[in-house]
């Protein structure tokens, strides 16, 4: 101990216990906060059937038992089975707390729960389907007219680089890095939660696979420059240079004033 | 300006006195050992950075520019950057490195005293640029000759006139803006009655049925590419660019005329009325439109009006129809001028 207190004055310590404070915090709340709901259970013989009573179990106390929608949660008749296959695939929904967003999560249900569950709600009504193989097929894609589309539609929101932004009252749009092209192209089809619609007509399959292909891009290529710094260019760069290096600097400068022993 | 000798006073004649203070020896100064150790040390730093000079030669030739290598935390990196940067970066160091050890170690220590000059200046030099100045007034006459101070007094004012008027000259009038004032040009688009709007990026023409409830597009005038063409500037694009939304027509509260939308169909401009940003960040469920760069929130819904940030003005809104063929068609240009507020806007 009688080292430590000699040393409780040394400049390193009011930064050590910073970083340690932090640390504790954001660690304790992740940890808090990702509590993931209860499991459901498994349905009966065919996929409909299945699908139903999972609803029944899993989502009837807010959409209402006949998916009209109650005070709690949007109707679901007319949503198509790529809203479904999107909001439970990507483990939006269930919602696990009420909050500005439904943010994306481990999923709850296995894709054959999730394959009921839209062939479920398909059955109430015509809404969009869940894309097919052949239209997720983005291996020739127009990858630069995908970049120009994706800047054009999409940016505005996630991003140049796809890394997601903030919108009004605590809503954002997510990160892409980890989106895969079955969910980019039913997000793109169904126009999840503040997220507009961009229907097949007015971004055809090719355009869609285009914008996934250059979303593909953005989430595999190497970074040649270094540190990406979440691809959010010169603000994040400029506080990086201003903590990291700035105090890279000031702690030499104190390293050679001190006088040695 | 240092005493160089160590801890051996009295100084040599003509070097600074050491101050009466105490001085502290180090351990490097009373155990030659540690000296010993430290001049090891400093002399290993000099080294690592000959070797760190020659690992960026041998990386520079050696190192495949396109190859990349994967570190934890910054990811998969180009690996030809990385070595380079670290290599010279260290060699840098360890130079820097070694002469503060050198320094802090094995130079002397001792606490000098530096003598300092005054910082007032000797009061017969004050006194003779204070003189040298009244004989300048008197000499030049610059109080006694009244019409030739008030003359050059104007000639100084004027003479930035120039540079601002020249400013005029950052706007080069495209053919059809030739004979307008500015205000004019800022307050009307290529929009027109009849005019189709097209999706930006692809230029394809938009049908109503193309765009769901909750929809968002881009929009250009149809004819933007032939007008960039023969203009060579962007000045047009920036001014017509709008976006096309669509909502449940029983959402709609209030518009800036009577029936301008086709159908729950709504066309705003695209560019922020604060600064001039181009916006898209539509929230299909509140209807609101962001601007990224001040927070400046529109309802759509509601007229554009503004409902949060520093813009002043709504949203222009473009009054929109259908085509004979069933596309949707500009009826009008904007009934305001869009974008930032100027000058004659009051």
């Amino acid at each position: 101990m009688k080292f430590l207190a000699a040393r409780r004055r040394s400049p390193i310590v009011a930064s050590a216990l910073l970083i340690g404070a932090l640390a504790v915090v954001g660690l304790g709340y992740a940890a808090v906060g990702s509590v993931q709901p209860a499991q459901a259970a498994v349905g009966t013989e065919t996929q409909v059937e299945a699908g139903r009573q999972l609803y029944l179990e899993g989502c009837s106390s807010c959409h209402g038992l006949e998916a009209q929608g109650t005070g709690n949660a949007p109707t679901l008749v007319g949503v198509g089975a790529a809203a479904v296959s999107f909001q439970v695939g990507t483990g939006r929904m269930p919602l696990a707390a009420p909050g500005a967003q439904a943010p994306g999560n481990m999923p709850t249900y296995t894709d054959e729960e999730v394959a009921a569950l839209a062939a479920y709600i398909a059955t109430l009504a015509p809404g969009p389907a869940i894309p097919s193989a052949e239209q997720l097929d983005y291996a020739d894609a127009d990858i630069a007219l995908g970049g120009e589309l994706f800047r054009i539609n999409c940016a505005q929101c996630h991003q140049a680089a796809g890394q997601g932004g903030a919108l009004t009252q605590g809503k954002y749009a997510p990160n892409l890095m980890e989106s895969t092209p079955q969910h980019i192209y039913e997000a793109m089809l169904t126009g999840p939660q503040s997220m507009p619609v961009f229907s097949d007509a007015q971004l055809t399959v090719e355009d869609k696979q285009a914008i996934i292909a250059y979303v593909r891009t953005l989430q595999t290529e190497a970074s040649p420059g270094g540190l990406t710094l979440g691809k959010f260019g010169p603000v994040t760069e400029g506080v990086f240079l201003a903590t990291a290096a700035f105090g890279a600097l000031i702690a030499a400068a104190v390293w050679i004033g001190i006088k040695a022993r | 300006m240092t005493d160089l000798s160590p801890h051996q006073p009295p100084a040599p004649p003509g070097s600074i006195p050491h101050a009466d203070v105490e001085h502290r020896l180090r351990v490097t100064d009373t155990d030659p050992k540690t000296a010993k150790r430290a001049e090891r040390q400093v002399a290993s730093m000099f080294l690592l950075s000959v070797l760190f000079t020659i690992l960026f030669v041998v990386s520079y030739i050696g190192i495949d520019k396109t190859a990349t290598i994967y570190i934890p935390v910054m990811g998969e990196v180009g690996a030809l950057q990385i070595a380079l940067g670290f290599t010279l970066g260290a060699a840098i160091f360890l130079i820097g490195a070694g002469a503060i050890q050198w320094a802090k170690k094995l130079m002397p220590d001792v606490e000098v005293v530096q003598q300092r000059h005054d910082q007032v200046s000797p009061e017969a030099d004050t006194l003779d640029a204070a003189g040298q100045y009244e004989r300048g007034k008197e000499e030049s006459g610059f109080a006694r000759y009244r019409m030739i101070r008030r003359t050059l007094i104007a000639a100084m004012a004027l003479f930035p006139i120039p540079l601002v008027i020249m400013l005029r000259d950052l706007w080069v009038p495209t053919p059809d803006e030739v004979g307008k004032s500015p205000a004019d040009i800022l307050s009307t688009t290529l929009w027109h009655d009849g005019l189709r709007i097209v999706s930006d990026g692809t230029y394809r023409p938009v049908r109503p049925e193309d765009l769901p409830v909750g929809g968002l597009i881009s929009g250009v005038p149809a004819d933007l590419l032939e007008v960039e063409e023969i203009q060579g500037n962007l000045n047009a694009r920036g001014k017509a660019a709008i976006i096309l939304i669509r909502m449940d027509p029983a959402d709609i509260r209030s518009q800036q005329g009577d029936g301008w939308d086709y159908q729950g169909i709504l066309a705003f401009s695209k560019i922020c009325t604060h600064v001039g940003c181009p916006i898209a960040l539509y929230e299909q469920r509140t209807h609101h439109l962001l601007c990224p760069c001040h927070q400046s929130t529109f309802d759509l819904a509601d007229s554009g009006e503004v409902v949060f940030g520093p813009a002043a003005r709504r949203m222009p809104q473009l009054p929109i129809g259908v085509d004979e063929e069933g596309f949707i068609v500009a009826r009008s240009d904007f009934a305001e001028p869009i974008g930032p507020s100027f000058w004659e806007r009051g």
